[in-house]
């Protein structure tokens, strides 16, 4: 198992879980199933930020990496 | 107002800014587009730092529902354009300041016009699809975008440069893209509105004056229940 810290930002913060800062999960698990495993949805999902710099879905975390999800933002 | 008061008029941003730096901006060319949440408070910021020459584009008028947010909003102003009364404020504030305004929305057929002779476009516009679009008239044109957003308390700013691959970067390839985001959900709040108002001025400067650390192919983010700010690498 490795640990990440998970933030959710904007409408995505009501999915975050409760232990999101050294969230427990299986090593070279990939964005895309930790949105699955924690039920948020990935239509949701517009920008995935990985130890500050953007990443797609597919790619698998590692130890202390730190996931942020945003929604699209548009208003002025 | 005579010379000696027009100097006193920036006396409080010297030393932070040189008097060849005000100068610079005194001879700039800003277009703000869309004159709601943020840009009203971009053009409040941007007339009391001395830009010289201010184009303000927004086809709509005020509403009740805009009081909440919207710097430029009063009671008495209810059905009132967007962009004349964002002249009239940045007229009360700085007359040295030169202001041209149209009562229209932008669209393929006027943004390129609109903004060819700028330095700098503003981006403060809600809706994405016209984001999408004024990038590929500020390319053309080759001005940079300083583009802010906003939803409920949080909210994303960056700088595109004409190279940049710009909107794609934050919202997707083009038909990945969606008109709205998550503010049609939250609302904003007004102190969301001026500060990234503010961190969008303080880019424009950036820009102007080639000072400080530009936000190119990076995205601010911010969100104030949390917060969180953080500065995300896009490339």
């Amino acid at each position: 198992m490795i640990k990440i810290d998970l933030k959710l930002f904007v409408t995505l913060s009501r999915y975050l879980p409760d232990n999101s800062e050294g969230l427990e999960i299986t090593e070279g698990t990939t964005v895309e199933k930790l949105m699955a495993d924690h039920g948020i949805p990935s239509e949701l999902v517009k920008l995935i930020f990985i130890n500050g710099k953007t990443q797609n879905s597919k790619y698998r975390l590692k130890n202390n990496d730190r996931v942020g999800l945003f929604p699209p933002v548009g208003g002025g | 107002m005579g010379t000696s008061k027009i100097e006193e008029r920036y006396d409080r941003n010297f030393n932070t800014l040189s008097h060849e730096e005000q100068k610079i901006l005194g001879t700039s060319k800003v277009v703000v587009i869309g004159l709601g949440g943020l840009g009203g408070s971009v053009c409040e910021m941007l007339a009391r730092v001395g830009i010289g020459h201010l184009t303000l584009i927004d086809g709509d008028v005020f509403e009740a529902s805009n009081l909440n947010r919207q710097l430029l909003c009063q009671e008495n102003l209810i059905g009132f354009p967007k962009a004349q009364a964002a002249k009239n404020r940045v007229n009360a504030i700085n007359s040295e300041v030169k202001v041209r305004y149209f009562i229209e929305y932008v669209d393929e057929s006027n943004m390129y016009e609109r903004i060819k002779d700028a330095d700098v476009v503003m981006d403060c516009l809600d809706s994405i699809d016209t984001r999408f679009k004024l990038q590929k008239a500020a390319q053309k044109a080759s001005i940079p975008i300083v583009s802010g957003a906003i939803a409920g308390v949080a909210g994303q700013v960056t700088t595109i440069f004409p190279d940049d691959k710009g909107y794609e970067l934050i919202y997707g390839k083009k038909g990945q893209k969606q008109s709205k985001g998550v503010e049609t959900r939250t609302g904003n709040i007004a102190y969301c509105a001026f500060f990234v108002a503010a961190l969008q001025s303080s880019e424009c400067l950036k820009v102007l004056l080639d000072r400080g650390d530009i936000l190119r192919n990076k995205l601010l983010i911010a969100e104030l229940w949390t917060n969180t700010f953080d500065i995300m690498d896009l490339v």
